[in-house]
């Protein structure tokens, strides 16, 4: 199973991804922002960071970057694009993904963990998960999901709300949305569910040492249904 | 301009020094060098208050790669891996301007670390604030916190502990030291010593603008109501450009090009290429026209002093520019051959053709003055005679509760909450514990490190308080099982010229001194930062300790949680009931005088060595320090944190159980035990004749002392975590 990871200049987790994928099994390989082909690949993941610094708004010059087209192209052919962080806020500048990821309502960079609950399992990326909720990680200072009214209906009627900010035993209320996200979304799907963008690092939790091992319960099932 | 010696003045020189420079070059310099005078011979830049206190510091050490003297300090760490740490200050300018000031201070230390061509993996830092009702401290907090942040969070590296103080006396200069990690293979490491003559000398990073001129010499001064017009003087950050050049360093690094490597901090390109030369005992010629410039028609002048952030200054072996300079193209950063080295031992800068400045090197550098300052030592103070009938009054657990939610003793959650402290994915002890610990990648290995100071110790009594602290600093690696290394000092003081203040830096220095020697624990890099004075009042002596020490192996990392129903608390040491200068003392029963608890260096060696014995044979459960606060706070810190209760034990020795809880003694650690281990424990713990009190017990959430009404574990979560969220968000 091959996966490759796009460096964009600022990209920080892209370390930390390669890790993980290739822990699970995964033949990964590293991909520059400048080169115009990405070869060939079951999964294509857009890292943390501050791609090109993100001093305009997150992720927006990284969606006019090079490598992109053939991101659109991957994609466009039901290939898995994964963006975790500042991937997920790359997809939503892209427009592969609808909606914004606006500055945490408390307008501060949280760091912290979070529980996430799996909305949907027909996909390939939670398809026999063996888990309902997942301790995750956020770091970040732009989670703050938000969307049009057409857009969130369209997001619920479709099944694309991936996973939604609650507590350990699934309850999704204000009190456990980290950043004021609309309805507590975390991450959300393409139409076509082969897009997944999420705000939470699965890539820090991969082993007991660290604070949750739960990242692990998501790269397993995803590198499963890939087989 | 014709110089004289009003314009050397305006420059922070002395009129002495002016003299001194006009006969070292037989004649009156002009702007240029002047001001390259200025930015050498300023505090900050030659340490010439400090210079003759330094010397006598401990610095070697078996595991000592590389002591002070260079970028950063280098300790091995066994299998040729090696750390590479310091820490800075950047004090002056974060409270000018307390984002740009802090992200740059974080800046500047990560770039110190990776110039050495070590891949930074950790931050910490510590920052003190005035009191909590002055009108400044919350904005500068708030813009401090944030600043530090978005460096260290948008380059990716951890921040995985630090300390925050609140004290009136930094009410006019806040406190603002930065310390990074980071870690190389021990055969690679870069140093700043050029060697050769007509070696390409490169530049590379960012552009260089006006900001940040006199930066050096401004953190050499004291404030005064014109403050605010020093802004322009703080250097703006730009953690992305100090991305790119952190990759695209390694990667040139990674071949065998770079002859010398040094970036360029305070005082810019200056400090850079003289310091290059100087320890190479080369000349260096500049042709400042190739400086890649931001703003049009900056002059020699400006170009030398700029502190733009993100330069490095590179001299590379002949023929290996088009290598060097495709890597930087690549990071899209800027690349100039800028002049070559010499074997004039001048500093010799060109601009339009002719020749702006020259100076012999050794002037600047081994010439720079070096003052024996007069100084003053402090008596140790009386031993108050508290009243222990006003203790009646009082009840343990509601002076905890208070203790508590005191400010400096408060959870810091809200600000480390903002540090990105688990990129890189190796962070094993968050921020919140007696040491941060980080993975050493790929490896069973793992470093803890961890920042301490004591101002309150150290204003009292400097001799003592110098020792503490690094006391404090050992203990705090030893309680996560890690075998302390070496250390990084940031020595923060008042006004030098003033015997009092240069008083507490000597002995505070010498106390330092002894205790580092004692626990054989070298000081490998550090920095003095003098004149944080405002409007002639200074701060207390505020030396702080930046300890690195090494796990073997990481799965026997210990926390400092208590785990499990009824597991057996013990503390390690003997309690005398010290509580002069303790947060009791000050906060309870406001006395603030008398002396800080004697530090017995034999005691913290032995206790400390001992404890880590008994955590290397897998025999405790979780541990923590006794510091602020005493025995029944650091308890209390391993309860909340494990979410569990306590119950404590009818005292044993003949004591007021108030000087026993809350008393601070130095070289105690408060460690949870399993039950069947206990006699195992206590034989090692006698073999090693060391003193320890069997206290109490863990409990699933009540906290039981005395015949004191029960608190639940959750009464003093809320009493802890309150103070700073509601100060800063409410």
């Amino acid at each position: 199973m091959k996966s490759s990871v796009i460096i964009f200049p600022g990209s920080n987790c892209d370390r930390d991804m390669d890790v993980a994928l290739k822990k699970i099994g995964f033949k990964n390989q590293m991909v520059w922002h400048d080169d115009l082909e990405i070869p060939k690949s079951d999964l294509i993941v857009l890292p943390g960071g501050f791609s090109y610094g993100d001093y305009l708004r997150c992720g927006s010059i990284a969606a006019k970057s090079k490598i992109i087209k053939s991101v659109f192209k991957f994609a466009d052919s039901g290939g898995l694009v994964l963006g975790i962080c500042n991937g997920f806020q790359i997809l939503t500048e892209t427009g592969l993904l609808p909606g914004v990821l606006l500055q945490n309502k408390y307008q501060k960079f949280i760091c912290k963990n979070v529980h996430v609950k799996i909305n949907n399992k027909e996909n390939k990326y939670f398809k026999n998960i063996k888990k309902e909720i997942l301790e995750l990680h956020i770091a970040h200072n732009e989670g703050n999901y938000f969307c049009s009214d057409e857009e969130i209906k369209s997001l619920n009627d479709n099944n694309q709300i991936a996973v939604t900010y609650c507590n350990e035993k699934g309850k999704e209320d204000d009190q456990f949305n980290p950043n004021g996200a609309l309805n507590n979304i975390a991450g959300i799907f393409s139409k076509k569910k082969n897009i997944l963008g999420m705000m939470p690092h699965p890539e820090r939790m991969i082993d007991k040492y660290l604070s949750s091992n739960d990242g692990n319960f998501f790269f397993e099932s995803l590198f499963e249904n890939l087989k | 301009m014709e110089v004289n010696e009003q314009i050397a003045v305006d420059h922070g020189l002395k009129k002495e020094e002016f003299n001194k420079i006009c006969d070292l070059l037989k004649r009156t310099p002009n702007l240029t060098e002047l001001g390259i005078f200025s930015a050498m011979w300023n505090e900050h830049c030659s340490y010439k208050s400090s210079r003759i206190h330094l010397k006598k510091l401990n610095t070697k050490g078996k595991k000592v790669i590389q002591g002070p003297g260079e970028n950063a300090g280098v300790i091995d760490i066994e299998d040729d891996d090696a750390i590479v740490f310091k820490i800075e200050s950047h004090n002056h300018p974060s409270f000018i301007e307390p984002y740009q000031g802090a992200a740059t201070g974080v800046g500047g230390i990560m770039r110190d670390v990776f110039t050495m061509g070590a891949r930074p993996i950790a931050n910490l830092n510590s920052i003190h604030f005035g009191s909590p009702q002055h009108p400044k401290t919350k904005n500068l907090l708030r813009g401090v916190v944030k600043g530090i942040g978005g460096y260290g969070n948008c380059m990716g590296i951890p921040t995985i502990g630090g300390q925050t103080n609140f004290d009136e006396s930094y009410n006019g200069n806040i406190l603002v030291n930065a310390m990074t990690l980071g870690l190389v293979n021990k055969n690679k490491i870069f140093y700043s010593k050029a060697a050769g003559i007509d070696k390409p000398v490169i530049y590379v990073g960012s552009k260089t603008g006006r900001d940040g001129i006199h930066g050096a010499s401004m953190a050499s001064a004291i404030f005064d109501e014109k403050i605010e017009e020093k802004k322009p003087t703080v250097q703006v950050g730009d953690p992305f450009t100090e991305k790119l050049l952190l990759e695209a360093c390694l990667e040139l690094m990674a071949g065998k090009s770079i002859i010398s490597i040094q970036d360029m901090g305070a005082a810019g390109l200056t400090s850079s290429s003289i310091e290059m030369a100087s320890k190479g005992n080369l000349g260096i010629e500049l042709n400042l026209n190739k400086v890649p410039c931001r703003e049009e028609k900056m002059t020699p002048y400006e170009i030398m002093l700029s502190e733009s952030q993100e330069r490095m200054l590179i001299v590379l072996e002949n023929g290996k520019e088009d290598d060097a300079k495709k890597i930087f193209d690549k990071w899209n950063l800027d690349f100039a051959v800028i002049g070559k080295t010499t074997d004039t031992k001048k500093i010799e800068l060109f601009f339009d053709n002719n020749k702006v400045a020259e100076i012999p090197i050794n002037i600047l550098a081994e010439n720079a003055p070096v003052y024996d300052r007069k100084w003053k030592k402090t008596k140790l103070p009386q031993k108050i005679k508290f009243e222990k009938d006003n203790f009646k009054k009082l009840k343990i657990t509601e002076v905890l509760k208070k203790i508590l939610g005191l400010p400096n003793i408060s959870s810091k959650k809200w600000i480390w909450q903002q540090y990105d402290h688990t990129v890189m994915g190796d962070t094993i002890q968050k921020p919140g514990s007696d040491s941060g610990v980080v993975r050493v990648h790929g490896t069973n290995k793992a470093v803890a490190a961890s920042v301490d100071s004591s101002a309150l110790y150290c204003y009292a009594h400097p001799l003592t308080g110098g020792k503490q602290v690094v006391c404090e600093s050992w203990r705090n690696l030893i309680s996560c099982g890690s075998k302390p290394i070496a250390i990084t000092n940031c020595l923060n003081f008042g006004n030098p010229e003033k015997e009092e203040n240069m008083g507490e830096f000597v002995e505070c220095v010498e106390g330092i001194n002894e205790a580092s020697k004692f626990l054989d624990y070298p000081i490998v890099s550090g920095n003095v930062s003098f004149y944080n004075e405002t409007k002639g009042k200074g701060i207390k002596p505020t030396p702080a300790i930046g300890g690195v020490g090494l796990i073997k192996d990481y799965k026997k990392m210990i926390t400092m949680d208590l785990k499990k129903n009824n597991n057996l608390i013990i503390v390690v040491g003997k309690t005398e009931g010290h509580i002069d200068q303790s947060v009791f003392a000050i906060n309870i029963l406001n006395e603030k005088k008398g002396p800080p608890p004697v530090v017995n260096l034999f005691n913290e060696k032995n206790n400390g060595e001992t404890t880590l014995k008994l955590i290397e044979e897998g025999l405790i459960k979780s541990a923590h320090d006794v510091s602020l606060g005493g025995i029944i706070t650091a308890v209390s810190k391993m309860a909340m944190k494990g979410k569990k209760g306590f119950k404590l034990n009818k005292l044993k020795v003949l004591m007021n159980k108030f000087d026993y809880y809350f008393s601070e003694d130095q070289g105690r650690y408060i460690i949870e035990i399993e039950p069947n281990n206990l006699l195992k424990v206590q034989k090692i713990l006698k073999d090693n004749s060391v003193h320890y009190d069997d206290i109490g017990i863990v409990t699933e959430n009540e906290i039981i002392v005395d015949k004191e009404p029960i608190l639940h574990i959750d009464d003093l979560i809320e009493s802890n975590k309150k103070w700073l969220e509601e100060y800063m968000d409410k």
